[in-house]
């Protein structure tokens, strides 16, 4: 499966493979068809169930489960077709030695089937998981494939890092920070200089705006990122190389729901549809600082704040909950049902209520200096 | 009742005397003729209106000709001709004058019986024996020369020539109802017939005149004309002269119908043409021709139905009344005739040793007198034919129209996309022989959110009123059509794309009255049909469950087709492989996977592999299947937007055999020639299998 080794051989070297394992993957349907066998594509299937939770690592992982792709099943004929397309524009994106984005790949390969009124794909959404599924039957990372997905995420801080040989510098980024590119490989990021101690990753650009306007990232000597959500892969896999190359602990401040819950599982643990990347992506040291369930109280916060929880929250809480790798924390436990005995949610704006800056200037340093954090 | 009546009402009313007495009333009874009670009575015979009037006089006068026809062994050659006398009436009349002839090439009528056939009610050949045939009762034509005499004083002209090179008798006569006997006004031996002046009639009877289609002398070496002036109406629709001709020429393919309809049709009827032409114009296009008006119902094939026996009563058939009224004729016709002998003779399917066995049940030697038997002595005689086994009654006395001559006259007259037809084995109701035949059309052009149209016919005879009175309709209603995949509510007609045929065949047709209309519902009857039905429903079921397969695989292949030609290319640009042979190969598992979608199918929806003819009882015509859905196989090589190649799968059919037929088909309303082509060459094919010899003039080869 993918490691991220490939900085050490050189692009041409590793674009031959890639080619090479396109050319294998292909090949082997055309002389099944030619033979009478039934075409089919062996794609390691990305699901809840084939996802393994290794304890001593700390990371999901990617079981053995593969799904077959026949051609001749109405389920799965039109995943095929669209399957055999994108892996002939990844060839061509190879041999043209051009990157393309997600949006650019769906349109190089969406065309009106011959004789008929049918596209080849309709939407993006069905066109970016057969990339997923092509990276994970072919075992090639995505910038190995040339496709990128768009910049999500910000970055400012005590750090000057080099972005395809142009050198930047995070503390001098203004207003809006430096935009995470989808990929920050070795090979097109090197971190130059930093004096950063850890790094406040918040969940959206609003909070981010906050702490930025705040300076919070000069005074505490941090870098400040946020990842528009769910971050994307961009960001999570940066994350993970500031905690593993600089060392550097990753402190997160999410919403009090299940989704900020989440979302701080996939940066700790990875996710279930990128279990093949976890060991790239994961970062099993990052840490929970808020919001919690018990804020309400403890900061003395207003009715106003309060966000009934929907009966989807809840059913999601629970499922959370009864993640493996959550089942066995009994702070998480703890967490969750105090949020469910509260019977609502909170976001991190909910602090404003206080102060407009009582969440960089009060309840981030009060915290940090408590270490009162999950992890 | 009357005197009844006032007798009992008299002391009551004291103060005034008896109005009657028993003497007076005395000298006001006596006999009713039954011509008078008819002309009273005419809508017992079908004569209620006016347009009806008409049907009914064309539908007695075709009925007879065809009979003799059949009975003389002559393929039918009948002429229908309908005068408008009065073409100069006012939009709003609301009935007119017409003539109405009906000319056959049957065996002619002896000079001495003319009066008593034409001109008596209740005389005739075919009331007093048990054989299969249209008339019954000896009422029909003296009745619409009744209702002509009535409605317009003019009496009936009758030509006939018993025999070729002979003279022909030019009769006219009305009928005299107080006497039921008729009076000849005029005539006369002349030497033409058929009469020549109806070639002259209009352009378009002169044109098939020409063509030696209309009435030649050749073709009439003996024969019969009639004409009745009447007052009816002729109007197009359910219940025409036109649907009736047309139903008729569906279960008699062995004749040929030349119509000629009236020059005018009043005004006030044109909408309700109209809308007939619209909802019924899919399922009856017409495989007849036009020439300026007159239309053609050519004949389809050229042998008779085979000739029906008389039979003799059947034992269980009989009521005990019957029996002793029997046994008393076998007496006086045979004096002192043995009763051994009375079973087996005036009895069909009683053998010597059923008859001694009868004998001894009875307690009789089988040398007792038939004379000598009492009534309770007949009475056990009675109970022992209950419980009697004996073979059902023979069934040489009926000529069923049977399977494939049902599927031919279905094919030629509806539209539709799957036909099946079913013909029982004969029954008995009341000891009488009677056989049940039923068809089904299904899809194709017929309207599908309508309730079925129920066809029925009785000895061959259309029935075109009281259909909710009928047998057969409630056999319809009753039949699982929902185990069909049809829509069925409760007690009605099943809803969809159906057209149902019932024909009963029988000795004697039991109809609900004189006008024949309906089928009387005996159980017998009724669980014939049903059960006649029922095999067809499901030949239609299994071929509706197996098409829906075949839609499925047919779509599943349109979803592989499609793809396919995505994948060589991609397969091309990144291994280098042959598009072509990389298409070829995946093309060919795509077919072997949706195999099925390919299939003809039969009734039971076995595969069947070339004729469907082959098959019994059911025809399907593949390119009335409405078109799946979904894409078309591209052609590798072509460009995307070039169209794609037409689908094949309907076309099994080798061209050459179709083709004649179709061009030999006059001009029609355009339909795309494909679908005529194979329809035509399914027909040539369904008349070669009826009647083993297909002709080409005729557009529907009928």
């Amino acid at each position: 499966m993918a490691k991220g080794k490939q900085g050490t051989r050189s692009i041409k070297e590793r674009d031959a493979a890639t080619t090479q394992k396109i050319f294998d993957l292909v090949s082997r349907i055309a002389r099944n068809s030619l033979a009478g066998k039934e075409p089919k594509l062996d794609i390691p299937t990305r699901t809840k169930s084939n996802t393994i939770w290794n304890k001593k690592r700390g990371i999901l992982e990617m079981g053995d489960g593969v799904a077959e792709r026949p051609l001749f099943d109405l389920k799965t004929a039109k995943q095929f077709m669209q399957t055999m397309l994108h892996s002939s524009t990844i060839k061509d994106l190879i041999e043209a030695q051009k990157t393309s984005s997600l949006r650019g790949v769906f349109y190089k390969a969406k065309h009106t089937v011959a004789g008929t009124r049918e596209n080849t794909f309709d939407t993006q959404d069905e066109s970016d998981p057969i990339l997923e599924d092509l990276e994970v039957a072919l075992g090639a990372l995505r910038e190995e494939l040339h496709i990128f997905a768009e910049n999500r995420g910000s970055m400012v801080g005590n750090i000057t890092i080099v972005d395809k040989g142009d050198e930047i510098d995070c503390r001098r980024m203004g207003s809006g920070g430096y935009a995470l590119p989808s990929i920050v490989e070795p090979d097109v990021i090197q971190f130059k200089k930093c004096e950063a101690k850890f790094v406040l990753h918040v969940e959206k650009g609003t909070v981010w705006n906050r702490f930025n306007e705040d300076r919070f990232w000069e005074k505490h000597n941090c870098i400040l990122t946020h990842g528009a959500g769910q971050p994307p892969r961009g960001c999570r896999r940066l994350l993970q190389r500031l905690n593993q190359e600089l060392k550097l602990p990753i402190i997160c401040v999410l919403d009090c729901d299940p989704w900020g819950h989440y979302i701080y599982s996939v940066i700790k643990q990875g996710s279930i549809s990128l279990a093949f990347e976890s060991s790239r992506l994961a970062i099993p040291e990052a840490k929970f600082l808020g919001i919690r369930a018990k804020d309400f109280r403890e900061c003395g916060l207003d009715d106003a704040v309060k966000i009934d929880l929907t009966e989807n929250d809840i059913k999601r809480a629970k499922e959370i909950a009864a993640y493996p790798w959550f089942a066995g924390h009994r702070g998480w436990q703890k967490e969750i049902d105090a949020m469910l005995a509260n019977g609502f949610k909170m976001e991190v704006e909910s602090l404003i209520t206080k102060d407009i800056s009582y969440v960089s200037e009060t309840y981030v340093p009060e915290r940090l200096k408590r270490k009162d954090w999950l992890d | 009742m009357a005197a009844k009546e006032a007798a009992t009402a008299e002391p009551r009313k004291k103060k005034t005397a008896p109005r009657v007495d028993a003497e007076a009333m005395a000298a006001r009874q006596r006999d009713i003729s039954v011509s008078e009670f008819f002309a009273k009575n005419r809508h017992l015979l079908g004569f209620d209106n006016p347009r009806k009037a008409m049907l009914t006089t064309i539908k007695e006068a075709v009925d007879n000709s065809l009979d003799a026809c059949e009975e003389a062994g002559i393929l039918p050659e009948i002429a229908v001709i309908v005068e408008d006398l009065e073409p100069n009436r006012p939009a709003t009349a609301k009935s007119s004058r017409y003539r109405v002839t009906v000319i056959d090439n049957g065996p002619g009528i002896v000079r001495k019986q003319v009066e008593n056939i034409f001109g008596r009610l209740l005389y005739g050949s075919k009331f007093h024996r048990l054989k299969m045939s249209r008339g019954q009762q000896g009422i029909g034509i003296s009745a619409a020369g009744m209702y002509g005499l009535i409605t317009t004083g003019r009496p009936m002209t009758i030509f006939t020539k018993p025999k070729a090179g002979q003279p022909t008798h030019h009769i006219e006569l009305a009928m005299n109802t107080k006497t039921n006997r008729a009076e000849v006004t005029f005539d006369k031996e002349v030497k033409e017939f058929p009469p020549v002046r109806f070639r002259e009639l209009s352009s378009g009877t002169r044109a098939l005149a020409e063509q030696g289609g209309f009435l030649t002398s050749e073709e009439f070496p003996t024969g019969t004309s009639v004409s009745i002036e009447l007052d009816g109406k002729y109007q197009r629709g359910r219940g025409s002269v036109d649907e009736f001709l047309e139903l008729t020429a569906i279960a008699n393919p062995h004749a040929r119908i030349v119509f000629v309809p009236p020059s005018r049709v009043t005004e006030d009827e044109e909408p309700d043409v109209l809308a007939v032409a619209e909802a019924g114009a899919a399922a009856k296009a017409k495989v007849t021709t036009e020439t300026n008006g007159v239309i053609v119902y050519p004949r389809g094939v050229q042998e008779l139905p085979p000739e029906t026996k008389e039979i003799q009563p059947h034992p269980k058939g009989i009521e005990l009344g019957i029996l002793l009224q029997m046994l008393k004729d076998y007496e006086l016709a045979e004096k002192g005739g043995t009763l051994y002998n009375f079973l087996q003779e005036r009895f069909c399917r009683v053998s010597a040793s059923t008859a001694s066995q009868m004998c001894e049940a009875i307690g009789v030697s089988s040398r007792a007198k038939a004379g000598d038997i009492e009534p309770p002595q007949a009475e056990k005689l009675y109970k022992v034919f209950q419980d009697a086994k004996l073979a059902p009654p023979p069934t040489d006395c009926l000529a069923p129209i049977g399977v494939r001559q049902l599927l031919a006259g279905m094919l030629k007259g509806v539209r539709a996309e799957f036909y099946s037809a079913s013909s029982r084995s004969a029954e008995v109701y009341r000891g009488r022989p009677f056989q049940i035949e039923a068809a089904i059309a299904f899809g194709g052009e017929l309207p599908g959110d309508e309730a079925a149209r129920v066809i029925r016919f009785a000895n061959r005879v259309p029935l075109l009123f009281q259909q909710s009175a009928c047998s057969s309709f409630k056999a319809v209603t009753e039949t699982p059509w929902k185990n069909y995949n049809l829509q069925h509510p409760r007690g009605g007609l099943p809803v969809g794309p159906l057209v149902i045929m019932i024909h009963m065949a029988s000795v004697w047709v039991p109809f609900t009255s004189e006008s024949k209309e309906a089928i009387a519902d005996y159980d017998e009857i009724r669980k014939e049909m049903k059960l006649a039905l029922m095999e067809c429903g499901r030949k239609l079921g299994t071929y509706l469950r197996k098409r829906q397969k075949m839609r499925r695989e047919g779509e599943r292949r349109d979803v592989f087709e499609r793809y396919i030609g995505e994948i060589s290319k991609a397969i091309n640009a990144i291994t280098g492989d042959d598009p072509k042979k990389i298409y070829a190969a995946l093309l060919e598992q795509a077919r072997a996977r949706t195999a099925v979608a390919d299939q003809v199918l039969d009734e039971d929806g076995k595969v069947v592999k070339d004729e469907p003819m082959d098959e019994e009882g059911v025809i399907v015509v593949p390119d009335a299947i409405a078109p799946i859905s979904g894409g078309l196989p591209p052609a590798v090589a072509a460009p995307p937007e070039a169209e794609p190649a037409k689908r094949t799968r309907g076309g099994k059919a080798p061209a050459g055999k179709g083709t004649k037929a179709a061009a030999d088909a006059p001009a029609r309303t355009a339909r795309p020639a494909k679908v005529d082509a194979a329809r035509e060459e399914l027909r040539a094919r369904a008349a070669k299998a009826a009647g083993r010899k297909a002709k080409p003039d005729g557009p529907g080869l009928f």
